[in-house]
């Protein structure tokens, strides 16, 4: 006879609201292979944490947004937004699949050159863009999106300096159904402002309006507020026409759609709650339905795309380090990899599953980082399986802002590594080391 | 003759402020006609429902809404071999999204259901209501999105003190001041997170409307009722069926709007001048919902009818001057039978069995 | 009262669902947790606790002596053994 195999006794105290054993770890399997290649792997060649990224995700997730938008709109253009993720590797999936830049600093406009994007390619959003930064957008023919009346002036001087006529756009702020107003980016669209903006820009006569831009927020979890948005955009757009007669080459929407990650604060799961790239698509397209344009004449819908496109091609994996009983009962975990690489659990109860077979029952788990600070808790507590020091978990969904946001703090930052459509992989960044970190430190002299 | 049926029915949680599975299935008892069998589905082993022995045949706990589909799926699928279902009755707001998102399985494991549409479920939500109720030439009470505090330090310049704070779900506290705004605030996001709606506060009579729609824009059946006993936490403890028929038409005309697939608790304040406000419509049964069946027309018996997509005619005479009067009841259970929920997380009605 | 008369009480079913009398609380313990039981109950020590569970398991590189340990510390924080209890 075969002896059952030894888990950690256990015993839960029977609480009002803390009996149902019925949850989503039921249903959840291990992830032992990303697209076909095995954690274990991974980490045999990487080390542990790292960050995995699937190629087939990043380009089916593209491919889905852009068939979305495409099959009700003719002129469709996404700009990858590079602050989401502008790992060289990353950015050139989507640039090899036709997106443009949508860059928000000198330093990502760099990098996006440096990656070989025509500058007419790239989109310039942002509140700030330098002397430095316009004259080499400008000059170059990248879109710049004006945010302010200065940054107005700011553009005005550097065109007559070169005796230039950059095409450019104007970004708007406006509240939509529940969703108020962004006002600190751009110019509003309801009290006028956004009219008087493109007045001095007609009366500067040295810039070509040729874009109006407006991006409503972030982690929107319905298509209305998109409707309203492109409804006013249009209605903005066709009193343009009729005053100054301008006629746009685009309308950018921005980004902002959600991912399946489930905010904290938010009943319902992610998966569960996040509209379909048609649903937005749907909302957007109805909304630009307003627009008094010929079929000929209609500007480019541009999108600006950033979580919903990169967010599920992303996976953390990590190992834990030990295991831990906390005063009040909970299990605790502590991993390898904690706030300071996966930044983005402040924002998210992230969906993490562990990497090998499990068995035994699901019991309250925290699950700390391993640094020494108190807030590096990567995951509130959650029903887990028990897992044994140097099992391994994979955090899903996180290729959004995580490794734009992560810190040096503590400890090194891991490796990235990309995953291909054929099973190959190879890194995306190499991991820190000490000289990493101090090949920029200075010593001064007197010390 | 028809088969008998076997229903599941959730919401077993009559507590002081029940959830409406108790109700409908009492409701479907009442029926003449009713000889299936009732699965009580429950989300804690200490839901009340589970110990009504005399109501319930088997009961199975079953995963939170906020563990996602896959769960409760693959928990339908277990209760389905263990004792077959025809037909499930979700009972709760917040549950709907997952069983409507399961509608491909139900059909696919034969089990009947008569849910409305994510996109119905959408436009009547108290986050979309009053454009709803606008487009529909209903009126609704301002009310404004909030999703953080700051939101509510201005917040009378767009609606009046006092005002209600709402939860996406459930949950209503009328406050007179920004303190006890932000504290109602605060609680509502613990429960059920963003957003938080504000509504303005309508003064008159609220009066509350059972109905169930056909799906294709016409009314099964709708039961206008008054509360007249309300307890210190505003739930309804006694009520009477009322005639009002503009009270049916408004409801009959949200039906249509919306082409309502379902059962349905309109909420509405009659002001002084005699007009309606729509103040809430939630997409199940009400709790009260048994005096639909005592005045004579059981509608939780006509949903089950269409989920099992059997004929159903519509229903206009009811019993004016029906009541209903709650009560509350202690039921005595054996340690064995939350030892089998606890343990096992079902409870059937053969016993003796493991 | 010496820590096993309590124990003694103590209603453990075969499926692991554990009532306590004196408090009217109930728990449930996994496989590993009702052997425990069993063996409190008989009075058995450290060491003989453990090798029960070896006997009964197949384990797999776990430490058993900390997760007897540590399981009873639960018992202490539920009260199903007195505060000074500790085992030989």
């Amino acid at each position: 006879m075969t002896r059952p195999v030894y888990e950690r006794p256990i015993l839960i105290r029977h609480q009002s609201g803390m009996m149902n054993k019925f949850s989503r770890v039921q249903a959840m399997r291990p992830l032992t292979h990303i697209d076909g290649v095995s954690v274990d792997e991974l980490v045999a060649t990487y080390g542990s944490p790292l960050f995995a990224f699937s190629e087939k995700t990043l380009v089916s997730k593209f491919r889905e947004l852009r068939d979305a938008f495409t099959q009700r709109y003719p002129r469709v253009r996404i700009a990858w937004s590079y602050k989401t993720n502008y790992l060289d590797g990353i950015c050139r999936v989507f640039h090899r699949e036709g997106a443009y830049a949508e860059v928000v600093s000198e330093f990502e406009l760099d990098k996006a050159l440096h990656l070989g994007v025509p500058a007419e390619q790239v989109h310039f959003n942002g509140p700030y863009k330098p002397e430095s930064a316009l004259e080499k957008a400008l000059p170059g023919g990248t879109t710049i999106h004006i945010d302010h009346f200065d940054e107005l002036a700011l553009a005005e001087e550097v065109a007559a300096r070169h005796g230039i006529r950059p095409e450019v756009a104007i970004r708007l702020n406006l509240s939509a159904e529940a969703v108020p107003a962004w006002s600190r980016f751009g110019f509003n669209l309801e009290s006028g402002q956004a009219l008087d903006a493109v007045k001095r820009l007609v009366g500067g006569d040295r810039l070509e309006l040729k874009g109006l831009h407006c991006h409503i927020g972030t982690f929107i979890l319905d298509e209305g507020p998109y409707r309203e948005a492109a409804a006013k955009i249009s209605r903005f757009a066709n009193e343009l026409r009729e005053r100054f007669d301008i006629t746009l080459s685009f309308v950018d929407l921005g980004g902002g759609f959600a991912s399946p990650n489930t905010l904290k604060g938010q009943y319902l799961p992610g998966d569960q709650v996040a509209p379909s790239f048609s649903r937005y698509a749907e909302g957007i397209v109805e909304g630009l339905s307003e627009l008094d344009y010929s079929p000929q004449e209609m500007p480019t819908l541009v999108l600006e795309t950033g979580r919903a496109l990169v967010d599920e091609a992303g996976y953390l994996i990590a190992s834990v380090h030990a295991n831990k009983r906390l005063a009040d009962g909970r299990r605790a975990v502590v991993l390898d990899a904690g706030v300071n690489s996966l930044f983005t659990s402040f924002w998210y109860n992230h969906e993490i599953v562990p990497a090998q077979e499990f068995r035994g029952v699901p019991e309250p788990t925290v699950i700390y980082g391993p640094l020494c600070m108190n807030i590096d808790v990567v995951r509130d507590t959650m029903l887990f399986p028990q897992l044994k020091v140097g099992e391994r978990v994979v955090f899903r969904n996180v290729g959004a802002y995580n490794v734009t946001q992560w810190m040096q703090f503590i400890t090194y930052r891991p490796s990235v590594v990309l995953i291909g459509p054929d099973g190959r992989h190879g890194l995306l960044r190499r991991p820190e080391q000490l000289q990493s970190i101090i090949s920029h430190e200075e010593m001064p002299e007197w010390l | 003759m028809e088969r008998p049926l076997t229903v599941a029915v959730t919401g077993l949680n009559a507590t002081d402020n029940p959830g409406p599975g108790v109700s409908v299935i009492r409701s479907l008892r009442l029926h003449p006609d009713f000889d299936g069998r009732i699965v009580g589905l429950a989300y804690d082993t200490l839901d009340p429902g589970i110990y009504a022995r005399d109501l319930v045949d088997d009961v199975f706990i079953i995963p939170y809404p906020s563990q996602g589909p896959a769960a409760l799926e693959a928990r339908l699928r277990h209760i389905k071999e263990r004792v077959g279902l025809d037909v499930v009755l979700p009972t709760l707001d917040s549950e709907l999204a997952s069983f409507i998102a399961l509608e491909p399985v139900l059909e696919e494991l034969d089990v009947g259901s008569f849910l409305p549409t994510h996109k119905q479920l959408d436009l009547r939500s108290k986050v979309h209501l009053s454009t709803f109720g606008e487009s529909a030439g209903i009126k609704v009470p301002p009310s404004k999105v909030v999703s953080s505090v700051e939101d509510l330090y201005r917040i009378h310049e767009e609606v009046a003190y006092p005002f209600f704070i709402k939860g996406v779900y459930y949950g209503a506290t009328l406050v007179r001041s920004v303190d006890e705004a932000v504290r109602a605030f605060h609680g509502v996001v613990a429960r059920w997170g963003y957003p938080v709606i504000v509504q303005a506060f309508v003064q008159g009579d609220e009066l509350d409307v059972v109905a169930v729609g056909d799906g294709e824009g016409g009314l099964v059946g709708a039961l206008p009722m008054k509360k007249t006993f309300i307890t210190d936490k505003g739930k309804g403890w006694a009520g009477i069926a009322i005639k009002d028929p503009e009270l049916i038409e408004l409801t009959r005309s949200f039906v249509a709007a919306l082409n309502w697939r379902g059962p349905c608790e309109v909420e509405v304040i009659k002001d002084a001048d005699g007009a309606y406000h729509l103040i809430e419509v939630n997409p199940r049964f009400p709790a009260w919902t048994y005096l639909s069946a005592g005045a004579g027309i059981n509608l939780p018996y006509a949903v089950v009818r269409l989920a099992a997509g059997l004929p159903v005619e519509p229903m206009h005479d009811y019993e004016v001057g029906k009541m209903f009067v709650r009560i509350s009841l202690d039921q005595i259970a054996d340690l064995a039978d939350f030892q089998a929920v606890t343990t096992h997380g079902e409870l059937l009605s053969q016993r003796g069995e493991d | 009262m010496d820590a096993t008369a309590k124990l003694k009480d103590l209603a453990v079913s075969d499926t692991g669902f554990v009532f306590d009398p004196y408090s009217g609380s109930t728990f449930s313990a996994n496989e590993a947790g009702m052997k425990i039981l069993e063996g409190l109950k008989q009075g058995l020590s450290r060491a003989e606790i453990v090798f029960a569970l070896e006997e009964h398991f197949e384990v797999r590189g776990d430490d058993l002596a900390r997760d007897l340990d540590e399981f009873v510390l639960l018992l202490r924080r539920n009260q199903l053994v007195p505060a000074d209890f500790s085992l030989s």
